[in-house]
């Protein structure tokens, strides 16, 4: 299996290289990003997957569910993050049945990692995970490559992420109301489908709150003014 | 030394560094389709199969069988799709077995993802997967890394983009039976015509929750037709120059000739 030598671990950080993955492997060339606000957390994605310049599939659902209300942005290789969120969502099921009551965002993260930080060398994977939970309300917490697990306010990652640190720093505001939350989230995406070639098609969210999780979708054909479904 | 023997692996690399290169695997080159419609699911696939340059098989099978209502169109190292929807068809039908309920097409998706990620891309099988089951109807595409999609329409293989060309353009939402058929048909065909890696001819199946109808060779764009002349040559077209005739008690002087018995026993069979 050839793999390209550009993606690397160094003192300054991770170096993510699209060479990392398998040649002629689905690749989630992505923008995500999660956001906690006053009453839970939403979390957002584009729909693009890659297979070199060819798009596979225009109208992808990143935002996945490994439980009522936590769930987790996938970038990197499609089949890794399917894969590490299928055992996580088996994982998180258990531990409900065991313990008679749900797993908090913490536990799901924790698992997350644990995958990620073990098999480090053979996974390509971002992943965001953002839940609710009874006792912390809304968390995000972000696993980069190297399988390190990072709580944060607000968390963006893909490719496509690049593109708005600075609209993200500008704008993100603690505590904000549902209604903003979604603007800043769509906003953001928004500029990032604009900028990255490798990300695109529709803009698909999550909100996770009390009343459980709710889906929104957006199309290009509306400028993403519209909400459908 | 107890344990395997790795000379051949070595013997390989060594090869490989000096440039020989790896033998080719027959892969189907190939342009396979789905599509669902209301009431069913519709699947395809021409009937090339390539080994480099070479057409290997002018009207090979991409259709699989995997349970009575899940069937599977495979693109890539042919005898990878054909192994592993045989493996999965009768892993399938032993947990069909066990748990007495009819295979669901997730099941079948699952059990392929997780076999293909195990091999990390080895295993070069790029499928459909399409089915109708007390769930409901379904069409997945599995890479060949363990990454699945779930659409209403989809294509695979070196042909996917022309047949994608054709959903992108004719696809709507609420297909009958005949317009999925014809739309996946056109959809091969356009792989049939515009990639070189597939050709021949376009086989068709139908899922619905009563049966699976196998159309092979639903459409042959592609028929022999007889030659227009004879290419045989007529006798005498080769001049003789000169002719010797050897009979067989002379035959000792050109070769060693050992006469068999007929108790030696090691007499070749002839026709008789």
């Amino acid at each position: 299996m050839e793999f390209g030598n550009s993606g690397s671990l160094r003192e300054d950080g991770i170096h993510l290289d699209m060479d990392r993955l398998k040649k002629g492997e689905v690749n989630l060339g992505t923008s995500i990003m999660a956001v906690t606000f006053k009453d839970g957390v939403i979390l957002g994605a584009d729909s693009r997957t890659t297979t070199g310049a060819y798009i596979a599939n225009r109208v992808t659902d990143k935002l996945t569910q490994v439980h009522d209300t936590i769930w987790c942005c996938r970038s990197g290789s499609a089949a890794d993050t399917q894969a590490v969120a299928d055992i996580v969502k088996y994982q998180l099921e258990l531990f409900a049945m065991r313990n008679g009551k749900p797993p908090t965002t913490q536990t799901a993260g924790a698992i997350f990692q644990e995958i990620c930080y073990d098999n480090k060398d053979r996974l390509s994977a971002g992943l965001i995970i953002a839940g609710w939970d009874e006792r912390h309300g809304g968390q995000v917490y972000s696993i980069p490559l190297g399988g390190s697990l990072h709580k944060q306010p607000y968390s963006i990652g893909g490719s496509g992420s690049t593109y708005i640190y600075g609209y993200c720093d500008a704008n993100w505001r603690e505590g904000m109301e549902e209604a903003d939350a979604v603007d800043f989230v769509k906003g953001a995406l928004k500029e990032a489908i604009k900028w990255d070639g490798s990300s695109g098609g529709v803009i698909r969210m999550v909100v996770l709150t009390a009343e459980g999780a709710d889906r929104h979708l957006y199309l290009p054909d509306t400028d993403y003014k519209v909400r459908h479904v | 030394m107890p344990g395997f023997d790795f000379s051949n692996y070595n013997r390989n690399a060594a090869l490989h560094a000096r440039g020989v290169p790896l033998p080719k695997a027959t892969s189907t080159g190939t342009t396979i389709v789905g599509c669902i419609y209301d009431g069913g699911v519709v699947i395809a696939a021409d009937t090339r199969a390539t080994s480099g340059p070479i057409v290997a098989d002018k009207n090979c099978e991409k259709l699989h069988y995997i349970a009575p209502n899940i069937w599977c169109a495979g693109a890539g190292t042919a005898a990878d799709t054909e192994f592993t929807t045989a493996l999965i068809s009768s892993q399938l039908e032993l947990h069909s077995l066990s748990t007495g309920r009819k295979p669901r097409v997730v099941t079948c998706m699952t059990m392929l993802k997780q076999h293909l990620f195990r091999y990390q891309g080895h295993i070069g099988a790029y499928l459909v997967v399409a089915g109708v089951d007390p769930t409901g109807t379904h069409l997945f595409t599995v890479h060949a890394h363990g990454s699945t999609d779930k659409l209403p329409y989809v294509t695979m293989g070196s042909g996917s983009l022309a047949a994608m060309s054709v959903f992108e353009t004719q696809w709507k939402p609420s297909l009958t039976r005949d317009e999925a058929v014809k739309l996946c048909a056109d959809a091969i065909e356009s792989g049939i015509w515009n990639d070189l890696g597939s050709g021949s001819n376009v086989d068709v199946a139908i899922i619905t929750p009563d049966k699976t109808t196998l159309r092979r060779n639903y459409i042959k764009p592609n028929e022999r037709t007889q030659k227009l002349k004879s290419y045989a040559f007529d006798k005498g077209t080769t001049a003789v120059l000169n002719e010797k005739i050897i009979s067989k008690a002379d035959l000792g002087n050109f070769v060693s000739v050992h006469e068999l018995t007929e108790e030696s026993g090691d007499k070749m069979e002839v026709d008789t």
